[in-house]
């Protein structure tokens, strides 16, 4: 039965799939590399400081992005060790952390627009940085919510062990680190925010 | 429990159907194939109608350069409001060069080289049944060809298509009222491009996932072939690269739909002072050429593994220096990251800075030296064959020579202040990346139609097509070089107007016949092309004695590349006359124990039983061994 398992999972080359996803959050780690670049490059060149204090709003949203990612990790655990219900909660409380955050994102605008007066059209562009840093990672939490649902569905259908597993797996890649990078684009805000 | 029963069921199901996956319709073997071989046969023939369309336009502003007073009513009835009177608009011009650099950057010599062999070679030359993920690789070509269609339909649109240059600066890029092209045809130009980058990310992430996922037995790092490590290490560079351009281009999407500033400050246009604030164009060239610079040697790199091979198997001798055309290949493409500045060495860059970029790309020049060297002494001594390709090959690295010497004096900051923006840059990268890499490309379909089509292209024709280009193209960008040097400027309409360039205009009237005879040369190309997927003659399973894998399956295509099992490769790729070997070639799929007589110690070198073996062996033929 595992050998089946095994020859199964050659023929699919899930390995080679997951070194995929590996060498995608490469390409997205650029992406957020050369935005962060570009932020500094721009404050550098004519001396256009943040000079806007963060919102509280990010601090409970990367509590909450935190959380999320506990929660999928125990659902990997869950996974693992057979126990499906668990894992189907656990991914669902997932989802719905990754609703939560996004929420908080857009709160998070809305405090900046309306109460501090920060607006993405402005003369100075490092404050619309702060807009292109947390859209285009909300862009990939909508990507990642996606993931998040398809490894659900899995565990609805008769999804075969190994596959829910690798399931598991790529959404865990993924999800982590959109957790990783909203930490990384927050620090980087704080550290620039004078 | 019942899951693993059903998908037990499933394997069984799968190992009978294991030849035939699905039922083969028209559909999804010629349309949606997730077949790798077919895939780059689209990428390929996709990429050779980009190049025709790329070379048409530059022939009409060739056409534009050379006779800047002379009407050509053909012209108007060709293109309309384009070419009014006859005579091709100062706006259409400058549409016409952006989009026949954008086209033969990106779709020609990216997604059609690297599309077309690295699709083909990659499973075929690492002994993999197919890409690790076949069906992110058929999305590849597919997002591939809906950025072509886009590309091309800013031809359609009123004010034409965009006109910046394929660099697209802002401001011009980012404001669309700045001029005619800065309209729809650049907002099609960025949809175009951001699906373009979707689809090199796709392919260049399966490159690299299969490369060091589904090697076959035996084929470590160091048996790969010159092209798997130029085809891998391309697609490293496009990963890294691509997302940077994709950050500088959605910021350009902002300023120019949103109202941001990022890129703009204090414009005035027609009279009317613009909102913009505090943005930097600067920003923008950093952002671009740090993918731009790359983007070169993501052009360039294929074409020298693609040169290496053909080079190597058409001497009949092993390529020289294996171990350093590699290394020499890893520090291109670390150093590819380093020397973006030396685009904008005029920018109000800090000298400091300049001179920081101006050692990093000199540096380039010892591993391009290197890969010279090494490819000329592999010719050297040779049993020379004289194919098509092999005759593109050395091509490729004549126009690498004579292109990449301009490089030493480009890349220093103080040579740069005269020769930026004038024609002595365009005869520096047409010669070295334009050129050379073509000529990697077209050695690369001659080398490898047979593998692709199953047939041979005519030698004849591919003669005829080799010395016309490369007469050709060193006649059109030869005399570039002594234009740059006298100042003339890059992307002028009728730069001859000017006093003092008047005496050019015989010079370009000379370029243009000179792109002329090339373009037709092109026809003897295309012709050989498609009367030879139909009616050429039909090809042996292994056409050129070449070593690598490619050739060890079956002339029939299937999917899965191989009917058995996937062969064990047990030597490099370059084992070719090898003293005391039987025939000239022994491909990688020998073990040494086959070739007892031609065996050296140097072949065992992390491998003590074998080289036991070898001694044994060698002991006792020398006893026996008649006194000579």
């Amino acid at each position: 039965m595992i050998m089946a398992q095994i020859q199964q999972e050659d023929r699919v080359n899930l390995g080679a799939k997951k070194f995929s996803m590996w060498i995608f959050i490469f390409t997205s780690f650029m992406f957020f590399a050369a935005l962060t670049s570009g932020f500094i490059v721009y404050s550098g060149q004519k001396g256009h400081a943040l000079d806007v204090k963060m919102p509280t709003t990010f601090i409970f949203s990367t509590i909450v992005i935190l959380l999320s990612s506990v929660t999928l990790y125990m659902a990997s655990t869950a996974a693992k060790k057979l126990e499906w219900e668990k894992q189907k909660f656990l991914l669902w409380v997932t989802f719905a952390l990754g609703i939560v955050f996004l929420v908080l994102q857009i709160q998070a605008w809305y405090i900046l627009t309306y109460k501090m007066g920060v607006y993405f059209v402005g003369p100075n562009a490092s404050r619309t940085f702060i807009y292109v840093f947390t859209g285009m990672h909300l862009l990939h939490i909508l990507a990642g919510l996606a993931v998040v649902l398809n490894a659900i569905k899995g565990t609805y259908g008769s999804v075969t062990q190994v596959k829910n597993l690798y399931k598991m797996e790529m959404t865990s890649i993924f999800w982590h680190f959109l957790d990783i990078i909203w930490i990384y684009l927050y620090v980087f805000l704080l550290l620039n925010q004078n | 429990m019942s899951t693993l029963a059903v998908h037990d069921h499933a394997v069984a199901h799968h190992d009978e159907a294991h030849e035939h996956h699905h039922k083969a319709t028209f559909l999804n073997t010629y349309v949606f194939s997730q077949d790798h071989k077919m895939i780059a046969k689209q990428f390929l023939i996709t990429g050779i109608t980009m190049a025709f369309i790329g070379m048409a336009l530059s022939l009409l502003f060739r056409i534009q350069l050379a006779y800047p007073d002379k009407a050509f009513p053909l012209l108007e009835t060709l293109l309309g409001r384009f070419a009014p009177q006859g005579r091709i608009s100062p706006d259409f011009y400058m549409s016409l060069v952006t989009i026949h650099g954008t086209i033969m950057v990106f779709f020609v010599l990216t997604a059609g080289l690297s599309g077309t062999f690295a699709n083909l070679l990659i499973p075929l030359q690492i002994g993999a049944r197919d890409m690790a993920s076949p069906f992110v690789n058929m999305l590849s070509y597919w997002f591939f060809l809906t950025a072509s269609v886009i590309m091309l339909s800013s031809f359609l649109v009123q004010k034409g298509p965009a006109s910046g240059g394929w660099t697209i600066y802002p401001p011009l890029s980012a404001l669309p009222k700045a001029m005619a092209g800065s309209g729809e045809g650049m907002t099609l130009w960025l949809i175009s491009m951001v699906l373009f980058v979707a689809s090199s990310l796709m392919g260049g992430i399966n490159y690299i996932s299969t490369v060091l996922n589904m090697r076959t037995k035996g084929m470590d790092l160091w048996k790969m072939p010159l092209t798997i490590w130029a085809l891998f290490l391309t697609a490293i560079l496009g990963v890294l690269a691509f997302p940077v351009l994709v950050a500088g281009v959605v910021l350009l999407i902002f300023d120019r739909s949103f109202g941001t500033s990022f890129y703009l400050s204090d414009i005035v246009l027609n009279g009317q002072v613009q909102p913009y604030e505090g943005g930097s164009p600067i920003l923008f060239q950093h952002l671009f050429w740090f993918l731009g610079h790359p983007e070169v040697y993501i052009i360039i790199m294929p074409a020298m593994g693609i040169s290496s091979e053909v080079l190597s198997v058409n001497s009949r001798k092993p390529i020289f220096g294996y171990h350093a055309m590699v290394y020499s290949l890893i520090g291109i493409t670390v150093l590819s990251f380093i020397v973006w500045g030396h685009h904008m060495f005029v920018t109000g860059m800090n000298p400091f800075l300049g001179g920081v970029f101006m050692i990093t790309t000199l540096i380039i020049a010892v591993p391009s030296a290197v890969k010279t060297f090494n490819w000329l002494a592999t010719l050297w001594r040779g049993n020379i064959r004289f194919t098509p390709a092999m005759l593109f090959a050395i091509g490729m690295v004549s126009f690498f020579i004579s292109g990449g010497l301009t490089g030493i004096f480009l890349g220093n900051a103080a040579l740069d202040v005269n020769l930026h923006d004038t024609y002595f840059v365009v005869a520096h990268f047409h010669l070295v990346m334009g050129s050379a890499a073509i000529f990697g490309m077209l050695a690369g379909v001659y080398h490898w139609f047979p593998k692709m089509f199953r047939r041979m292209m005519d030698d004849k024709l591919g003669y005829l097509h080799f010395w016309l280009t490369f007469a050709g193209a060193y006649m059109v960008f030869f005399p570039m070089h002594f234009m740059g040097l006298d100042g003339v400027p890059r992307r002028y309409y009728a730069f001859t107007e000017f006093k003092g360039w008047e005496h050019w205009l015989t010079v370009n009237t000379f370029i243009t016949w000179a792109a002329m005879l090339s373009g037709v040369a092109q026809l003897a190309f295309a012709y050989n092309f498609i009367h030879s997927i139909f009616w050429g003659k039909k090809a042996e399973q292994n056409p050129w004695n070449a070593n690598t894998l490619e050739w060890t399956t079956p002339v029939e295509h299937l999917h899965g590349n191989w009917p058995g099992e996937i062969p064990t490769v047990y030597r490099w790729a370059y084992d070719y006359s090898k003293p005391g070997a039987e025939d000239d070639f022994i491909p990688q799929t020998v073990p040494f124990s086959q070739t007892m007589s031609s065996n050296l110690p140097h072949d065992f070198e992390d491998n003590p039983g074998g080289l036991e073996e070898y001694n044994k062996w060698t002991a006792a033929h020398k006893a026996s061994e008649p006194v000579k």
